[in-house]
């Protein structure tokens, strides 16, 4: 891992064209989208209640639902491994593919095999890691890793993947047209369809693991992860312990906001589920099914503040809607986990002293919380490492200073009121310019890498006023 | 102590528990058992040919096509219809379901193989177990039926669906699989599948045809 040193990550990526270039497609690409998709639901909050409830109502009884889930795998034939560390799951998963003398093992996106670091595991043991996802195919292309949670080649440009097609599918003629994202989607079919077809192992992701049957669900849209699991001898799951579901139902009532928070999809594509390998008579499938639950860090996190992080189902909505990941990109965050939910989950799963400076990465203006559709209180979350922080005296001493500037206004709303306002016409055109602020006046300390949320055009209190409410 | 029993008692410890509480146990087995349903959108609460509508709506909203046959004899017509119009060769990979292998192709020279696909053919033909009206979603069950690889190989799929297998919602469906399968017991991979296959990951653009079919047509037939 290298060092998630955020402030000179965030440096370099404010002044990088390309990647400022490709950001906008996250500011452009997603949240229209989720708008529109949860206007045209009228349970959309209900099922947002709902689905915290069940994820709470999980991790109360946690314990008991893995042991469900587990024997249920068994009974369909499968193989349930536990894993404490990132090592240990590895090491599990590197010796099922040994043992299928493995030499090609192809990948559908997973989170938690980025988290571990399975890729390198695997390719150390002398096999080759095929990723197949769109995205994931790419970043593996330049070495790198995921810059977000679901679309991990969010921060490059259509001219920068062609460069690497040309420069790594040597054999195909030099002289073909890529400049269309359809010609380039239709060259990572081509070269992917043949490594599906030869790979020995298959490893998925999940995004749910319902115990009512011991099934594994994936959600894709490409119709990567379905050829992964479906076509070589073995398919194994990797999935961290908070995945579990009890019942199909419940799967349906997280599904419901899962792909609109994310893509603003009512449904992603392909939605599987998986339960044991091949039946008699089945004509195809996997003949065998493993699944390695994964901890590293989560089963400490439970009955403390972070235990609310534990519902996320990673959808992305947080990260797509924040105005510090939309100047910086996910990089900066220098771990497989960026924007808000990073900033809570990776101090608590790499520790306050490697990642404990990251929460400082938050202008705590909320629309995260506000999208969240299990409704994590991530600013919560963030100031609790950030107090965490201050007591361990770790804090820089310019984040100090700057968020000082801030939490004196955070605290006195009617001084913030008159900034903000008097502030008004000048961030309104700055805002129109930029859709956000490089620079706040008083707290340019703490500006000078973080970007103000842009105010969209009057102040709240100055609206209602308008519109004749009162103000007490 | 083993990994398992490791994890187990860390989050046990975690949660100031020992596992054994009765009243936990009873909340567990009661969820497992009753599998309450949520809230479940009022938009698939519908029958007859409004279902049907919603149905087709949805899933021309997410770049399906779908026709609508009044016999089981006519599928054929549809198909061969079908492959004519996009200019795809006629010929067809298909399983081992009576429902279509009971169906008479002479009339339409088309050529039929049967068995789950090695990734070389264009045009694959499934029968649905079922569909889900609220976001025009087909559910394909594994089996020599109807092979999975069928779902995913080919560039072009047809499904076949009757009106009668058309639930409202995934809540209805999953009732019809449990009556199926056996409650707590589930077919080997359900597939739920919403529109042909597409990718966003080059600059946030939606293009069709990724990994799966470029294309996905639904048959219903009605009645
Ligand atoms: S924290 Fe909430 S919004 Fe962010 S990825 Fe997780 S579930 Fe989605």
């Amino acid at each position: 891992m290298t060092s998630p040193a955020f402030r000179q990550n965030a440096h370099d990526a404010l002044a990088d064209k390309q990647l400022q270039q490709a950001l906008g497609n996250v500011r452009a690409g997603f949240i229209d989208k989720r708008a529109q998709a949860a206007e045209r639901l009228p349970e959309f909050e209900a099922l947002r209640d709902s689905a915290r409830d069940i994820k709470n109502h999980v991790l109360a009884h946690l314990d008991l639902y893995l042991e469900h889930y587990e024997t249920k795998v068994r009974e369909a034939g499968g193989h349930v491994h536990f894993a404490r560390t990132a090592q240990e799951a590895c090491a599990t998963i590197v010796e099922i593919c040994k043992a299928q003398g493995a030499r090609t093992v192809t990948k559908g996106k997973s989170m938690v095999s980025e988290e571990i670091g399975l890729n390198a595991a695997i390719e150390a043991a002398g096999m080759e890691a095929v990723e197949t996802d769109l995205g994931e195919y790419i970043i593996q292309l330049r070495h790198e890793a995921p810059s977000h949670i679901i679309a991990p080649a969010v921060h490059l440009t259509k001219e920068q993947v062609e460069a690497d097609f040309r420069r790594l599918h040597k054999h195909l003629p030099q002289e073909r047209d890529l400049s269309q994202a359809e010609a380039l989607l239709g060259e990572a079919r081509m070269v992917l369809r043949k490594r599906f077809l030869e790979a020995d192992v298959g490893i998925t992701g999940a995004n749910f693991l319902v115990a009512e049957t011991g099934t594994s669900i994936i959600v894709t849209n490409e119709g990567n992860g379905d050829l992964t699991q479906t076509l070589p001898r073995v398919h194994i799951v990797i999935a961290s312990i908070e995945k579990i579901v009890p019942t199909l139902e419940d799967a349906a009532q997280i599904l419901r906001v899962l792909g609109r928070s994310a893509t603003g999809q009512d449904m992603s594509v392909y939605t599987t589920l998986s339960t044991g390998p091949r039946r008699p008579g089945d004509v195809d499938g996997p003949q065998a099914y493993h699944v390695v639950l994964v901890d590293n860090g989560r089963s400490a996190m439970l009955g403390t503040e972070f235990e609310e992080m534990l519902r996320c189902i990673r959808c992305g909505a947080c990260m797509n809607h924040c105005p510090v990941y939309h100047a910086v990109g996910g990089h900066a965050y220098g771990w497989v986990y960026p924007g808000p939910m990073g900033a809570v989950l990776s101090p608590s799963l790499l520790g306050v002293d490697k990642a404990g400076h990251l929460p400082n990465a938050s202008t705590f203006c909320g629309r995260c919380e506000s999208v969240c559709p299990v409704r994590i209180p991530l600013p919560k979350l963030m100031r609790h490492w950030r107090e965490r922080e201050y007591e361990r005296h770790l804090a820089p001493a310019t984040y100090r200073y700057g968020l000082g500037v801030w939490a004196f206004f955070a605290r006195r709303p009617a001084l913030y009121k008159l900034a903000t306002g008097l502030a008004m016409p000048v961030m309104s055109y700055l805002a129109r310019k930029q859709g956000r602020f490089k620079k706040l006046p008083l707290a340019s300390g703490w500006t000078d890498h973080r970007d103000m949320p842009a105010p969209q055009g009057k102040t709240f209190q100055a609206q209602w006023r308008e519109r004749g409410g009162r103000t007490r | 102590m083993s990994a398992r029993e490791d994890i187990l008692s860390n989050i046990r410890r975690s949660l100031g528990v020992t596992g054994r509480e009765a009243p936990r146990k009873a909340a567990v087995e009661e969820r497992l058992r009753a599998a309450p349903r949520g809230v479940v959108p009022a938009r698939g609460r519908l029958s007859g040919g409004a279902l049907v509508d919603l149905f087709r709506a949805e899933a021309e909203r997410v770049a399906a096509s779908v026709a609508e046959v009044s016999q089981a004899q006519d599928i054929v017509g549809e198909v061969a219809r079908y492959l004519r119009e996009h200019n795809l060769p006629a010929s067809l990979r298909m399983g081992a379901d009576e429902r279509l292998n009971g169906l008479d192709w002479s009339g339409v020279a088309m050529e039929v193989s049967q068995g789950p696909s090695a990734g070389d053919d264009l045009n694959g033909l499934s029968h649905a177990f079922g569909a889900i009206a609220e976001t025009g979603t087909l559910a394909m069950v594994s089996g020599a039926d109807n092979p999975t690889t069928l779902n995913f190989l080919p560039d072009n799929h047809i499904v076949v669906l009757r009106e009668a297998d058309l639930a409202g919602d995934a809540e209805t469906l999953w009732d019809r699989l449990r009556a199926r399968y056996g409650k707590g017991l589930a077919p080997r991979t359900v597939n739920l599948i919403t529109g042909p296959s597409r990718s966003g990951d080059i600059e946030q653009q939606i293009v069709l045809g990724a990994h799966g079919p470029r294309r996905l047509h639904i048959i219903i037939l009605r009645g």
